[in-house]
């Protein structure tokens, strides 16, 4: 090992000081710039921030349980319980932990949790602080269905997908909207890729904003998609009326294909906060 | 070895340039520094080698030396890349094609990369034997291989994740190569690279180290005295890339921290070596970059071994391979290594009396080429073998003459072939717990040529078991 410690080149340091201030004032006077402004709606209305240890909050949040019809629409793998070892709060965040478990009839479980009949908003700016999962199977989802589902059959009620991630593209998420004649396969969906990082290796904040004749999507600080009327051909536009926020970890189905040997379990979908902001512009 | 001299002098220089600055930038921000700031320099070649120096290219011994080169017609969206025509088998200057790319001077500091990347291309669809880099020809001491990359006749970009960059603070074997004809039929093909570089990537994640396979209490019996070496024990850093997809590297035993669950029997020190001090059990378990590694090791000392029986004959009567009595012939290897061997060989014993132990055998050979051995006036070879086991089969030896062609000349099964003769001598019955003496003739094919001998097989038997006094002699 050559441990040279001796500063030799006095004049040189003081150069490179020089070189090194002008290229930190570069620096930062380009990222000012670049800073995207991307949602403008302030006013919180609702937020959960996970501080307190246990259960959810039961007055925002209830439960979808097990496995819906064809595994809900989508031949998911998982069975959704309410279980601490399916859904908990610990250390400030939400946990919803997929397990690969006899349960049930079903080779895992996991969890889904929605805020349906408890808070239900139209407009506005949503969003999430979320860490995903990884692994080949995993299809961790943010996203806002329409409150009327029941009588108004989807797709006519309208989803909006803030955030949905296959566990096999770690740097990728999408955001979608569902109406009529732009569902599933067909649905109006716009990737964002991070940069030199992956999704499941911290936290990323996902999040929409959205007022009557749009409805644009956000990563972070990046704005990566504005959706409007004018997008969806001539179809109807459904998205008027109050929303209720579904957060879910689903395993295999169609949108990700199956878990294969390579896939850890548990994985886990870490959610730090939510938080729901008015459309303070409409008047 | 060869060397191969490049000369890029003005790479050389601009690259001295550049670290010149850097080292007086470097030292200005950090005001705690107490290493000398090495190159943080990532690329190694861009459309020349960077920053290497003169003197860098270092073949493996036995391939062919001059299977790399620059090309100047081929490229990843540029005018050169790097070449290697990987020789037939049969090729007479070298039947493979491998070497380390080593900094001519210091090292590299790498520590805030986290993947070596770079893109490449081949003449056919082959599969790359191995590539990686920490190879230098000394200690080798953070050496990572990715086995088998498989390339296609297209620009392809390929990634080899760095398993704890902070410990590359000074490397200089920035990359390493080895590949032979073994899946293409023994005839050799061509493969391309370019842009190879450092890079800090930020997708390598989800570390999953592994030691022993991610086996869990694999056994491990030896003697009190001995040392287990865990390089080649199934250490293996596994991270999950941009892709989506796993890539698993095999990697040096220096970037894991090991734990002895009983210093007092297993103690692991440096290079991921093991020393039983004591008779009693141990579990071997390890860390990398405070990960915990899936896998572990029960290691079961047992009591010292006693001495063998002290040889008697007249030392001018023999020809030693290894033994106290005698000054031993020089000898290669006393474990060649084979593809698909599984023996571990280590010394046990004192100074003044050492024993060769030999663990998990399925074959191994005691290799001595330079020079070799003209037993021509000598009629036996004898051992001693110790073993604790109960032999299951035969427990077989062969001895190797290689000819006067100077090479080893095997077919696929281990026969000898060409103008090399064996002679195959089984042990059918081996007492457990005690010393077995063991005498060939060096009769058979051998009678005729035994003035070059080479190499000492042995084969099943037993897995466990130790030798001493290993020599040629004649009863004259």
């Amino acid at each position: 090992m050559n441990k040279t410690m001796k500063y030799k080149l006095r004049k040189k340091t003081l150069l490179c000081k020089s070189f090194l201030l002008v290229s930190i004032f570069i620096f930062s006077s380009c990222s000012t710039d670049e800073t995207q402004t991307v949602a403008n709606f302030t006013e919180l209305v609702m937020q959960d921030e996970f501080d307190t240890d246990g259960e959810l909050d039961r007055s925002i949040w209830g439960y979808d349980i097990g496995t819906g019809e064809n595994g809900w629409g989508n031949n998911e793998l998982q069975y959704y319980t309410d279980r601490p070892e399916n859904v908990t709060v610990q250390n400030g965040v939400l946990i919803i932990s997929a397990k690969e478990e006899s349960y049930e009839g079903s080779n895992y479980t996991s969890a889904k949790i929605l805020t349906k009949g408890k808070f239900e908003q139209t407009y506005g700016r949503f969003e999430a602080r979320i860490r995903l999962p990884y692994g080949q199977g995993m299809w961790p989802a943010f996203w806002l269905l329409g409150n009327d589902c029941q009588s108004n059959i989807w797709p006519k009620c309208g989803e909006i997908d803030i955030m949905e991630n296959r566990g096999q593209e770690p740097t990728k998420i999408s955001g979608s909207l569902h109406g009529p004649g732009y569902s599933a396969g067909d649905a109006i969906t716009k990737e964002y890729t991070l940069e030199n990082d992956r999704f499941d290796n911290g936290f990323h904040v996902f999040g929409i904003e959205w007022g009557p004749k749009y409805i644009n999507y956000y990563v972070d600080d990046v704005l990566y998609n504005q959706i409007t009327p004018s997008d969806v051909s001539g179809n109807r536009w459904p998205f008027n009326h109050p929303f209720y926020i579904i957060i879910n970890l689903a395993v295999g189905g169609s949108f990700v294909g199956a878990p294969d040997s390579e896939t850890n379990f548990p994985q886990t979908m870490l959610v730090d906060y939510v938080r729901v902001y008015k459309n303070n512009r409409l008047n | 070895m060869k060397n191969i001299k490049f000369m890029y002098s003005k790479i050389i220089l601009l690259s001295g340039l550049l670290f010149v600055i850097n080292v007086g930038c470097e030292r200005e921000i950090s005001d705690e520094a107490e290493f000398a700031t090495f190159s943080k320099t990532g690329e190694i070649f861009t459309d020349a080698p960077i920053g290497l120096g003169t003197d860098f290219y270092f073949p493996f011994e036995g391939s062919k030396p001059t299977a790399w080169t620059v090309d100047e017609s081929e490229g990843y969206e540029s005018d050169a890349s790097m070449r290697f025509d990987v020789p037939n088998a049969n090729d007479p200057e070298g039947n493979y094609a491998g070497a380390i790319f080593r900094v001519d001077g210091s090292g590299r500091n790498l520590t805030e990369f986290d993947a070596l990347t770079f893109w490449a291309k081949a003449s056919q669809g082959v599969s790359i034997g191995q590539m990686g880099f920490g190879t230098d020809f000394g200690e080798d001491k953070y050496q990572v291989s990715a086995p088998n990359i498989s390339l296609s006749t297209n620009w392809v970009k390929y990634v080899i994740p760095i398993p704890d960059p902070s410990k590359l603070f000074e490397e200089r074997g920035v990359f390493w190569y080895s590949t032979g004809t073994l899946t293409t039929g023994g005839l050799g093909y061509t493969f391309w690279i370019d842009e190879l570089k450092y890079e800090k990537l930020g997708t390598i994640a989800q570390p999953q180290p592994a030691i022993f396979n991610g086996e869990e209490n694999v056994p491990e019996k030896n003697f009190n005295g001995s040392t287990i070496d865990l390089a080649d024990r199934g250490l293996t850093q596994t991270f999950n890339l941009a892709s989506g997809l796993n890539l698993t590297v095999n990697v040096a035993p220096s970037y894991f921290t090991f734990k002895s669950s009983n210093p007092r029997v297993a103690s692991v020190r440096e290079f991921g070596l093991v020393d039983l001090i004591s008779e009693g059990n141990a579990t071997i378990t390890a860390t990398l970059d405070g990960v915990l590694a899936k896998g572990s090791m029960e290691i079961t000392s047992t009591r010292g071994i006693q001495s063998a029986p002290i040889p008697t004959r007249a030392a001018n009567n023999v020809i030693s391979i290894f033994s106290d009595q005698y000054t031993d012939v020089p000898i290669d290897f006393f474990n060649a290594g084979w593809e698909g061997s599984t023996t571990q060989t280590t010394t046990i014993g004192s100074d003044e009396d050492a024993f060769m132990s030999y663990t998990q055998n399925n074959y191994v050979g005691i290799g001595f080429e330079n020079p070799t051995i003209d037993a021509s006036a000598m009629e036996y070879l004898h051992l001693d073998i110790y073993t604790d086991d109960v032999i299951s089969g035969n427990f077989e030896i062969q001895i190797r003459d290689r000819g006067a062609n100077g090479t080893i000349d095997s077919d696929f099964n281990g026969f000898p072939t060409e103008d090399d003769k064996d002679v195959r001598f089984l042990i059918t019955n081996l007492p457990s717990g005690e010393w077995t003496q063991v005498d060939i003739p060096l009769t058979g094919n051998l009678a005729s040529q035994k003035n070059n001998l080479a190499l000492i097989v042995f084969v099943g038997g037993v897995p466990n078991f130790v030798l001493d006094n290993i020599y040629f002699y004649n009863e004259n």
